[in-house]
């Protein structure tokens, strides 16, 4: 399977993405311009971290209307994955293919640290290498990473298990301490409601080496790997 | 043609942090009676339209594909036909 980093001006996390799936997975992998129309020979699509356009306007919002989104909304439609991390995540929920909103951290302060992300479901393809309530330590950084659905949706994203990750305590409680940037019932990550399209605002790419402290981000690269290896 | 004036609020059920911080600058400045701010974005967008109905509807598009976040914010705007 072939991975494709879309490159938007502004991010910085794509040569990270770029560099744990070549050198680290040893997986096919290309860099995709945001001026390309077409997303032909990738099998899944990964939005990196950054500060695309800036964060004019709102995080993600100019991103979300670059020209090789048109191509990413069908290749999603058509139930291909799709992996949005921090800034990515932000142009997914902007671009309506993850419901809710990502904004202002709550205090304010931008936060770049190691977080404890709890699983809530294992059962997607980029969580089938791990189970339910595992606890993983994936760094996040970020001023706007704040979490937002409305009531009735949070329901719906619990009764359809699209709350994939939550932020926890070491305990695996998410409590409020836990919850850094204020988000709705301590989410980390969601994904959609055919589970082929996750967003999440820890960067599991800069969790790939022992060398960085942590290689908990991997089993999130490598359950994809099994997804497409058991597709076969 | 047409100007909007647009105002960009968070929804009021959404935390608002930049208020909060100003709010409570505020008080330690010793601003007694000081109950709620909120910050939020103006915009103005100059544009063409026929007419007053067709420059209701292009404003309203404009903010709802791409300047409001409507999950999170509201808008409010006014219309002034200004010399081309």
């Amino acid at each position: 399977m072939k991975f494709g980093v879309i490159v938007f001006p502004g991010s910085s996390g794509d040569l990270d993405l770029y560099h744990l799936i070549k050198d680290v997975l040893e997986a096919p992998v290309d860099y995709i311009w945001h001026e390309d129309t077409s997303v032909q020979g990738f099998d899944c699509l990964i939005l990196p971290g950054g500060s695309s356009y800036g964060s004019y306007l709102r995080g993600g919002a100019l991103a979300r209307h670059s020209p090789v989104m048109a191509a990413v909304t069908a290749f999603a439609h058509r139930g291909g994955l799709v992996l949005g991390i921090a800034d990515g995540f932000q142009v997914l929920t902007e671009a309506g293919l993850l419901p809710g909103a990502l904004y202002t951290n709550a205090g304010g302060r931008f936060h770049c640290h190691s977080t404890t992300l709890r699983v809530e479901n294992p059962d997607t393809p980029f969580t089938r290498n791990l189970h339910r309530n595992q606890l993983l330590s994936i760094p996040f950084a970020h001023g706007e990473g704040n979490y937002f659905v409305d009531p009735a949706t949070l329901q719906q994203l619990e009764e359809n298990g699209q709350i994939v990750f939550r932020y926890a305590d070491e305990r695996g409680q998410p409590s409020m301490e836990a919850n850094p940037n204020g988000s709705v019932s301590n989410i980390a990550g969601v994904c959609n409601k055919t589970r082929n399209v996750l967003g999440m605002m820890p960067q599991p790419e800069r969790a790939g080496e022992a060398v960085l402290g942590s290689t908990d981000g991997l089993a999130i690269f490598l359950s994809i790997l099994k997804y497409w290896e058991g597709r076969q | 043609m047409w100007r909007a004036e647009i105002k960009v609020l968070l929804k009021p059920s959404i935390l608002d942090p930049q208020g909060q911080a100003a709010e409570k600058a505020l008080a330690t400045m010793g601003y007694t009676g000081v109950d709620r701010v909120r910050v939020g974005k103006y915009l103005e967008v100059t544009f063409n339209a026929p007419d007053r109905t067709a420059a209701e509807a292009k404003v309203q598009e404009l903010c709802n594909r791409l300047l409001v976040n409507t999950v999170i914010e509201d808008y409010t705007y006014h219309l002034v036909e200004v010399a081309p």
